[in-house]
């Protein structure tokens, strides 16, 4: 575990910099990292990102499948808005733990 | 008289019928289970089949022959669940009322789900081996195929299984090895996730096999469609993969009957509790297997320690108690690495796959994350164990449901 400074906060995260503990997420946090992504936020951007943590916050596993019927944004949108790795790029702005399979 | 209906009779259902034919007194509960299916597959053995590792018969056995005396199977396919009514509605427009209601249905795969992939190609330069079908054919190819770009392929998570396409990766990679032709042929792994490994350890300790099996990585690629005119896969972003022969794993789906009931998540997995294996849907519906939604590992070995746990907490709701929050997510798989080599992983919800000695803690004889003979020997025993403990619901030896931290090399974060 490793704690580094994001926004002037001091947060916990793994050591590829996903936040360990959403409660300690805003939007500050957010914005730094979306920066570091290179990712310019949007409104549409920020409703997806509430979108994603209100799924982790209910525990539900979540895949480019939810996002694209999710309401929000088809799947090429999340594309268009989160390029190259949508759902990674965009669980790290979310301050939510990066997609992971068993091993 | 009381009901219990169990649906499906794969790997879970078959497990429950033997466990809950001892455990409910006979002068009180009728136990029925429902398959459409005559055959049951080892599906384990789906991956070998593509290499000629196993025979056909070696994988196939009836359905009937492992549903216990006193239990009545019926082999009608199921059309749907009235659960207001506490019913269940056969295609033959049958109807069975249930008292508790076993939902394991598993999944299967849906090509269907993903734009030109079930087309003129299906089984001619695009194959899965995650059906009998698929694996055979596949077999059949690979006999003759001279070589080219494999592309080793998942469309979506979750999939049964996860670890089962890098095995295969593996597998061919040592198959064209000994057929002398593995520099006609290019392996390409492509993956929706960040990587083929995405655990700290396992990263750690596992990456050094795709450089050493000579594999190709392409990571975080969600598939939009195959283009076979030009043989390339396409995803979201644009990206594309060629192949000359398409093994893909295709989106995994809960059975459409789940659809039918009305309840089922997008992809028809059943809503089920995390750890008591109650459906969300109602309190009398119990879910265990690949059918539920949960963030479990969808494996034979899974199925077999939720199995455990669903017995005795249907005894506890028999008895109007309490349910035991006894599921942990626990799961035991072997991973192939060819050349008779194979790792295991003993993992559960909140533990990630570490390195150690399994199954008694400190002495094995099988190791942890670690490449042995004796884990590839342990895999193929399985096979074994599966139709001669598992699905009859005999307890393997040492190995409990409940994750055990010994033996582990745990580090403290
Ligand atoms: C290639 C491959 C490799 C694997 N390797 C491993 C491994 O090494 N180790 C491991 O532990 N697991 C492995 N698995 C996973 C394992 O086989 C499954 O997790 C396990 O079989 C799940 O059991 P289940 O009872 O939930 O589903 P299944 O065994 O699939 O049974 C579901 C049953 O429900 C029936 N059914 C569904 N819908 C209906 C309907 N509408 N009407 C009537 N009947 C219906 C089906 O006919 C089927 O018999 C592998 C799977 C695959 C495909």
């Amino acid at each position: 575990m490793n704690e580094k400074t994001v926004a002037g906060y001091c947060i916990r995260c793994n050591d590829q910099g996903y936040l360990t503990d959403l409660e300690q997420w805003n939007r500050e946090i957010g914005l730094e990292i979306a920066e570091e992504e290179n990712i310019t936020m949007t409104d549409k951007h920020w409703e997806v990102i509430e979108y994603l943590q209100n799924q982790c916050k209910q525990g539900v596993a979540i895949t480019i499948r939810k996002v694209g019927k999710s309401g929000v944004v088809d799947i090429k949108q999340f594309y268009q808005l989160f390029p190259n790795g949508p759902l990674k790029k965009a669980s790290k702005i979310a301050g939510i733990p990066k997609p992971v399979s068993c091993i | 008289m009381k009901q219990l209906l169990i649906l499906g009779a794969g790997t879970s259902g078959t497990m429950m019928s033997n466990h809950l034919r001892k455990a409910l007194p006979k002068n009180e509960w009728n136990i029925t289970i429902v398959d459409n299916q005559k055959t049951h597959y080892y599906q384990p053995g789906f991956l070998f089949l593509p290499f000629d590792l196993y025979q056909t018969e070696q994988l196939k056995k009836t359905v009937a022959q492992f549903i216990p005396k006193g239990v009545n199977l019926i082999q009608e396919s199921i059309d749907r669940i009235d659960k207001d009514n506490d019913k269940v509605f056969l295609q033959n427009n049958t109807e069975i009322h249930y008292d508790i209601l076993i939902i394991a249905t598993g999944c299967d795969i849906a090509p269907q789900e993903i734009e030109g992939m079930q087309g003129d190609h299906w089984y001619k330069s695009i194959y899965d081996f995650y059906s009998f079908d698929g694996a055979k054919n596949l077999r059949d190819k690979l006999k003759t195929w001279k070589g080219g770009k494999l592309v080793v392929h998942i469309c979506e998570m979750p999939i049964k299984c996860p670890v089962a396409p890098l095995e295969f990766a593996f597998l061919a990679d040592d198959f064209f090895t000994k057929k002398q032709m593995r520099d006609k042929v290019e392996i390409i792994y492509v993956t929706p996730m960040s990587g083929a490994f995405t655990k700290p350890v396992a990263t750690k300790e596992l990456s050094y096999l795709l450089d050493q099996k000579n594999i190709n990585i392409v990571s975080d690629f969600n598939i939009e469609k195959v283009d076979t005119e030009n043989s390339k896969i396409i995803d979201y972003g644009g990206l594309e993969v060629e192949y000359d022969l398409l093994v893909t794993v295709p989106t995994n789906m809960g059975d459409d009957m789940i659809a039918r009931s009305g309840f089922g998540d997008d992809l028809n997995y059943v809503p089920t509790d995390k750890t008591t294996l109650q459906s969300k849907v109602k309190e009398n519906i119990f879910v265990l297997g690949d059918a539920t939604d949960l963030p479990a590992s969808k494996a034979g070995s899974v199925a077999h320690f939720q199995a455990d746990i669903l017995v005795e907490n249907i005894k506890l709701y028999i008895a109007g108690k309490p349910l035991k929050e006894l599921f942990d997510g626990h799961a035991n798989c072997f991973i192939e690495t060819g050349f008779g080599k194979a790792l295991l992983i003993d993992f559960n919800y909140n533990q990630e796959p570490v390195r150690g000695t399994f199954p008694i803690p400190g002495i094995g004889p099988l190791k942890l994350l670690e490449e042995t003979r004796i884990n590839h020997l342990g895999k193929l025993a399985f096979r074994w164990i599966y139709w001669n403990m598992l699905i009859k619901g005999k307890p393997i030896p040492f190995v409990s449901s409940k994750m055990k931290q010994g033996g582990k090399l745990i580090e403290e974060i």
